[in-house]
């Protein structure tokens, strides 16, 4: 699951049965400081997300488990969670380097 | 299932039912030094970890659909774990 911007919407009127009331959402995947990162992707929107809303995305069979009535659509990227708050530790704060030998961690 | 270590929270109010009752937890994979660093995603808590943790999170998704005990779960990661220490040989 990752966090997606959505970019505009994609209409089509002839497509896959079952995927008829689905809205179909442009999306920009996020890195984890929410800047670009890879090309756009069409996601089914499950919660409403309008455009410019930062969204957290499930890829996959979850995806299609999204769905809200049928479960067994081709879908594989679903946006299933708007996000209001996201804060994140800055970057060389915490290690994450497995080293050899016993590492206590707690 | 990956170790890593939870970087940061999400909040998201308007979300999917089955994310209801736990948290979004941001988490980064411990690798090898040397190695290039798997990218980030995002996992619900199953086990109280908190930010610093160092966790294990399983990403397969029938086994979430069990962890969060929902058969339809669309979660993708979910962490099962939070892990003490590690040993790893030469």
């Amino acid at each position: 699951m990752k966090f997606g911007k959505v970019m505009g919407t994609a209409i089509c009127t002839s497509k896959y049965t079952g995927l008829e009331s689905l809205k179909l959402l442009i999306v920009q995947p996020l890195s984890k400081h929410l800047e670009a990162d890879g090309g756009l992707v069409v996601a089914v929107d499950v919660v409403q997300a309008g455009e410019g809303d930062i969204c957290v995305m499930a890829r996959s069979r979850e995806a299609a488990l999204a769905m809200p009535e049928i479960k067994f659509v081709p879908v594989d990227l679903a946006l299933i969670g708007i996000v209001d708050e996201y804060n994140v530790r800055p970057d060389g704060e915490l290690d994450f380097i497995l080293k050899p030998g016993w590492v206590q961690y707690s | 299932m990956i170790i890593g270590k939870v970087i940061g929270t999400v909040v998201t109010t308007i979300s999917h039912p089955h994310l209801k009752n736990r948290r979004l937890l941001v988490v980064q994979p411990l690798s090898l030094s040397g190695d290039v660093p798997d990218p980030y995603f995002l996992a619900l808590d199953n086990s109280q970890a908190g930010v610093g943790d160092t966790v294990l999170v399983n990403q397969e998704g029938n086994g979430n659909r069990q962890a969060i005990q929902n058969p339809e779960g669309c979660i993708n990661s979910v962490i099962v774990g939070i892990v003490d220490s590690v040993y790893l040989g030469e």
